[in-house]
């Protein structure tokens, strides 16, 4: 019997991975023990879990920083810790611990209290991380998989809403359709070029040993359906608002920040890297997607009455910024990309908390009119969400404003001035919608009572985090900025 | 001898497609699916491919045919009932079927014709075997392999939390 050579394994360049892994199976099993603690030498309590999960989601995110350094491929090329994955890994681990904060009085408010949520995020943002680490095909897929299916199960997580439960099986169907669309194109480029390594799809392209240029320019097509479904683009982006509607709202704040980025870490790391040949070939298609999500997303934002879709197609629109930087294709797009989704994950998880923090059970407020006089009543609430919807809309001096700065930039420098123009336009549109609830908050008078607010200490840390990082990275850019250019894909 | 048992496997095979076609019972059909897929799991471990033949019973005999199975039951579909009677007519779909047949044939004659009847390519001896993918599964795709079993876990709890009936 032959043995089997295993091959060179370092864990050192999965040790994030690793760490959310087992953080969550730690979650799983020290819940069984909840209900029968004599089998512990040590008292546990419920409440103590949400705890072991954020402390999981820090070391993860700092074992992520010390992954800054010199590109390390592993596991037989199927994983690339380099920085750009690394910065990426440190938003995800921002997003989930932003988004336990403010979980853990949420959570309990809504009667949903159960370990297994803690879990599930934490595996979803394990998913989320290989997604960003993917140097192949097939751990793309595994990733994204293991954050699509996580995320599913948390949509759904109220079961005694129909909303949830609606925007769960919503999102799964349409969710596991796109799948097909994805695995099927990654199919068919590992029929044209014979591999499923992007670096080796890449010398095939070089090389000119591809085995049918149709079956690659197919599968591309179908791997852009199936990403852009991921990150909400227009056309994909019908589930959009119903599940961010239904999810729960913590639930919301985290698949508007993590898994998008997420998707463009993959949509970046495989189209540039791995497509980096055919650019020609995709970037019409790309720049169509991104015109059009910026413009449709804007646009409905306008009509809306509901705050969670108004973000919802918010976020759809802010994906079409995105996009016009992988339409660049440059350094400046790859390192205003990762500048921008940091920048997003607070001032968007910062919104979403503020939405949170005025809801009560049974009671959520999610109108725009429930936000009429807030600063009256709660100045410093009415403040933060002032700066957050500021930040957005795109408005110096912060971060939301240097974020699209640096990708319109990158889209001239390319020479596509055209969609920077229709980008530039649509900010514009965008004013018009965030201003709305400033002008609620600030002008108008109170349509309602506000109760005393009780907000619990985790989620006013959250809170201020958000403020403090939205403030900060749009008055001191450089610092990150530096740390993103040496960051970029190029 | 092996050309017997392939020619017991084809053409059990053929004529269990052929009976799943004219069948007028979705039940029977079904039935008559499994066979078909039973009989090209026996061609694989003819071919040597001793893992694929397990997947293909695993997994479409297996999964996918009991998904068609609840389905039939769910919708309670009969053979008598008129709405299933209703594809006897049905030009559109005879035509495309049609098409489709023609075209899959016309591109097997044409291979068949460059290639040659017994100039196939070469693979290794071992391909398609339960060790050769074992081996590849722990050495090359050894991440991907450990990512599954927890993608599985993922799966097993949303099963459970969507699904009980009281959570605690």
């Amino acid at each position: 019997m032959e043995m089997i050579q295993t091959p060179e394994i370092n864990l050192s360049a999965i040790c994030h991975i690793l760490t959310l892994c087992v953080t969550g199976l730690l979650i799983l099993v020290l819940d069984l023990f909840i209900n029968d603690q004599k089998l512990l030498p040590f008292k546990i309590d419920k409440k103590l879990l949400p705890y072991v999960a954020l402390g999981g989601v820090i070391l993860a995110g700092i074992s992520s920083m010390n992954d800054f350094g010199p590109a390390v491929y592993a596991f037989n090329n199927t994983i690339a810790a380099d920085n750009f994955a690394a910065f990426f890994n440190v938003i995800f681990c921002i997003g989930t611990a932003l988004t336990i904060m403010i979980s853990i009085n949420y959570m309990e408010q809504e009667d949903l209290n159960h370990s297994e949520y803690y879990a599930l995020l934490l595996f979803a943002t394990a998913g989320m991380m290989l997604m960003a680490l993917a140097a192949s095909l097939i751990t793309v897929f595994l990733g994204l998989e293991l954050m699509s299916i996580s995320l599913y199960i948390l949509a759904g997580f109220n079961r005694a809403k129909v909303e949830s439960t609606e925007s769960a099986l919503k999102y799964f169907l349409l969710g596991a359709f796109a799948t097909g669309f994805l695995l099927y194109g990654m199919a068919l480029i590992y029929g044209a070029t014979g591999s499923t390594n992007l670096k080796e799809i890449a010398a095939a392209i070089k090389g000119d040993t591809l085995n049918s240029a149709t079956l690659l320019y197919l599968g591309t097509g179908l791997m852009v359906i199936g990403l852009g479904f991921k990150v909400a683009s227009v056309p994909f982006h019908m589930w959009t608002p119903d599940v961010y509607e239904g999810a729960p709202t913590a639930i919301t704040a985290f698949m508007s920040v993590g898994p998008k980025a997420a998707g463009f870490a993959a949509f970046f790391r495989v189209f540039l890297v791995g497509l980096g040949g055919i650019t020609d070939h995709w970037v019409s298609l790309i720049w169509v997607i991104a015109a059009l999500t910026m413009t449709v997303g804007n646009l409905t934002a306008l009509a809306q009455t509901n705050i969670k879709r108004m973000l919802a197609y918010s976020s759809i629109s802010h994906a079409g910024y995105v996009l016009v930087a992988l339409v660049a294709a440059n350094e400046i797009g790859s390192t205003a990309v990762l500048y921008y989704m940091l920048a997003y994950a607070f001032m968007n998880i910062g919104a979403f908390t503020v939405v949170i923090v005025l809801g009560k059970k049974g009671e959520e407020n999610l109108n725009l009119e429930d936000y009429s006089g807030l600063a009256s009543r709660h100045p410093l609430l009415g403040f933060t969400m002032a700066v957050f919807m500021f930040s957005l809309a795109g408005i110096p001096p912060l971060a939301g404003f240097f974020g699209k700065f640096y990708i319109f930039s990158a889209a001239i420098k390319a020479g596509y001035v055209g969609l920077a123009v229709i980008g530039l336009l649509n900010s514009v549109v965008a004013v018009f919608y965030y201003l709305r609830i400033t002008v609620l908050i600030y002008i108008k008078d109170p349509v309602r009572e506000f109760p005393p607010l009780s907000i619990s200490p985790f989620t006013l840390a959250a809170l201020v985090i958000a403020v403090i990082g939205t403030i900060q990275l749009g008055i001191f850019p450089s610092w990150i900025l530096e740390i993103a250019q040496s960051s970029s894909l190029f | 001898m092996e050309l017997l048992i392939f020619f017991i496997f084809g053409g059990v095979a053929v004529l269990a497609a052929f009976l799943m076609i004219i069948s007028w019972n979705p039940v029977a059909a079904v039935l008559n699916m499994i066979l078909v897929m039973f009989c090209l799991a026996g061609l694989f471990v003819l071919l040597n491919a001793h893992f694929i033949a397990a997947i293909q019973i695993l997994v479409y005999a297996g999964a996918i045919m009991v998904l068609f199975m609840f389905i039939i039951m769910l919708l309670n579909l009969r053979g008598n009932e008129p709405i299933w009677k209703s594809r006897d007519k049905n030009v559109l779909l005879s035509f495309l079927g049609f098409l489709l047949a023609v075209g899959a044939f016309i591109k097997l004659f044409s291979t068949l014709k460059a290639s040659g009847l017994n100039q196939g390519t070469q693979i290794g001896e071992d391909f398609g075997t339960t060790a050769l993918v074992g081996k590849i599964l722990f050495t090359d795709y050894l991440l991907p392999f450990e990512i599954a079993s927890i993608l599985l876990l993922v799966a097993i709890i949303g099963a459970v939390m969507l699904a009980k009936t009281k959570i605690d």
